[in-house]
């Protein structure tokens, strides 16, 4: 009772309770925030979620090991390839299929233009957010030579579902990396008109710097994950770290900052474009010849057990943990989503700031909502 | 000191503010530069990819015939029971009986067009067309019968 009277004084004292969303544009999604200002300096953020929950994981236990990979596309739709790698990964893991070298390299090459779509998605929604409306024009404009790829070779634009166990679904299509290719010309003459327009901006770099500090500590306690943790210092890239299909043979750098601000996250994915673009590059003169998929059963059944893998998605770590009972369908299925976490550490961040840096900081979160309420 | 750094942030301001606008201006005076489509006033120009997945159909050949067995495999994949096969058995002049498709109904409604009933499909008698324009005025004109009338199973076909 004692703690009731001292709320409601506080709020008397001039506190506001506001509610961002369901439907607000900057949240990028049905996210719901309960923000408490003082004046215009925020004293907590609540988000609210469920309002996309689609029961995901319950789902995929009724649907077979080939059913299910398709509805991951519906959590992390912006890097809904690398979504469908982690559980084709889980499925293979378990079954010890062999993959053959064609189609980890083709998996590489999607896994990277979706992240750099992803990213290029994000950077033109960070700079909406923060109010310049032209950049995300221009990233709509390379990403549209993203989509057309993978259009043309796994037949869709979005939810691709390209990713099948011991393989990929299609070979790739004879114009593919021509294709590529014409894109990566295209893209590194953009790529200095992006700095241009946004990262040397005198009023952007004034909006994000010193904004939204995440310290290295708070990074893994709140279990944060990609570029929102290394921008705080954290190596966490699973590509490096427990790598997977044929990233040990290519040359990248983890991308790292140490500042924790927004303007550190918003170079660690800069700088991330960077390095996806080299990898397509090593890789796509470099294709193998051979299967693009290992034969497998029609039916799959994965022994008893419990088999767990993870992936780097454009938003962090992606986990896919199975429970089998040898059967055709999973007993349990979990997905550890990189957005889930990313945003726990939102209210330690907003706390103190002013309101108008709110939409900054979830900017750089890169939140997906789907992907976080699955 | 304060001063000079001050001036010096005005300048360095002003010039990256300008920075950005050369390049909007670039783009203001190059009409080229402008890559949007009227849709649909482009539809006789609009090249879709072959690959694109738009909804499920079933090729039939100039004798109307095509090569659909009713093995259920496409239903048995489908993640969304968007495929009903209802099979019928034909009596072939031999005396035998011989299992055929009678109804092949599609639910263009469920498909989340994923291509795992073209994958499991054994005789390759179903493909994904590249057509994406699916609005009708009722629900019902989506639930479609894939396999036309009098049609039947091509020879050779198992």
């Amino acid at each position: 009772m004692q703690q009731m009277i001292e709320e409601l004084a506080t709020t008397a004292q001039g506190d506001m309770v506001i509610n961002v969303g369901p439907q607000h544009p900057s949240t990028h999604g049905v996210l719901h925030l309960l923000i408490t200002l003082n004046g215009e300096t925020i004293k907590n953020v609540e988000p609210h979620l469920g309002y996309i929950h689609r029961s995901i994981e319950k789902m995929c236990e009724s649907l077979s090991y080939r059913q299910f990979i398709y509805v991951t596309s519906r959590m992390d739709y912006l890097s809904s390839h690398i979504n469908n790698h982690g559980c084709a990964l889980c499925v293979e893991k378990a079954m010890q299929i062999e993959v053959p070298a064609r189609a980890q390299v083709i998996r590489v090459l999607m896994d990277e233009l979706t992240r750099l779509a992803s990213h290029q998605l994000w950077w033109g929604a960070l700079a909406m957010d923060v109010g310049a409306l032209t950049p995300f024009f221009h990233a709509f404009r390379e990403r549209e030579m993203i989509n057309d790829i993978m259009e043309e070779t796994c037949g869709a634009r979005l939810t691709m579902n390209y990713m099948v166990p011991g393989g990929v679904m299609f070979d790739l299509h004879p114009n593919f990396q021509k294709q590529v290719k014409a894109f990566i010309t295209h893209f590194k003459g953009r790529f200095a008109e992006y700095d241009e327009l946004v990262t040397g901006n005198i009023i952007f770099q004034n909006r994000m710097k010193g904004v939204g500090y995440l310290s290295k500590e708070d990074a893994l306690s709140y279990g944060c994950s990609g570029p929102v943790a290394r921008a705080s210092g954290v190596s966490c890239d699973i590509r490096k770290w427990y790598p997977y299909e044929v990233y040990p043979q290519v040359q990248f750098t983890e991308v790292m900052e140490t500042e924790g601000d927004c303007f550190a996250r918003y170079m660690v994915r800069m700088k991330e474009m960077a390095q996806s673009l080299s990898i397509i590059e090593q890789l796509i003169d470099h294709i193998p010849e051979g299967e693009f998929q290992a034969k497998t059963k029609a039916v799959l059944k994965l022994p008893k057990g419990e088999f767990y893998s993870r992936i780097e998605t454009a938003r962090g770590d992606f986990g896919v943990y199975i429970v089998s009972e040898g059967g055709t369908t999973p007993y349990r299925i979990k997905f550890r989503s990189p957005g889930f976490s990313n945003l726990s550490a939102l209210n330690h961040m907003a706390k103190g700031q002013k309101i108008g840096d709110l939409v900054a900081i979830m900017g750089t979160l890169d939140l997906v909502i789907p992907d976080i309420d699955r | 000191m304060f001063l000079k750094q001050y001036i010096s942030d005005v300048y360095q301001g002003v010039k990256s503010l300008l920075r950005g606008m050369r390049r909007t201006g670039y783009y203001f005076t190059h009409h080229k530069e402008i890559i949007t489509q009227e849709y649909p006033d482009n539809r006789d120009t609009l090249v879709l990819a072959e690959r694109f997945r738009g909804e499920v159909v079933m090729p039939h050949d100039e004798n109307n015939e095509h090569a659909c067995t009713g093995c259920t495999a496409c239903e048995l994949a489908c993640p969304n029971a968007t495929i009903k096969i209802v099979t019928r058995f034909d009596v072939t002049p031999e005396g035998k009986k011989k299992k055929a498709i009678d109804t092949f109904v599609y639910h263009l409604e469920l498909c989340t067009m994923c291509n795992l009933c073209v994958e499991a499909c054994p005789t390759s008698a179903i493909k994904m067309a590249p057509t994406f324009e699916h609005s009708v005025t009722d629900r019902s004109k989506l639930i479609k019968k894939l396999n036309r009338p009098g049609s039947k199973i091509r020879e050779g076909v198992e």
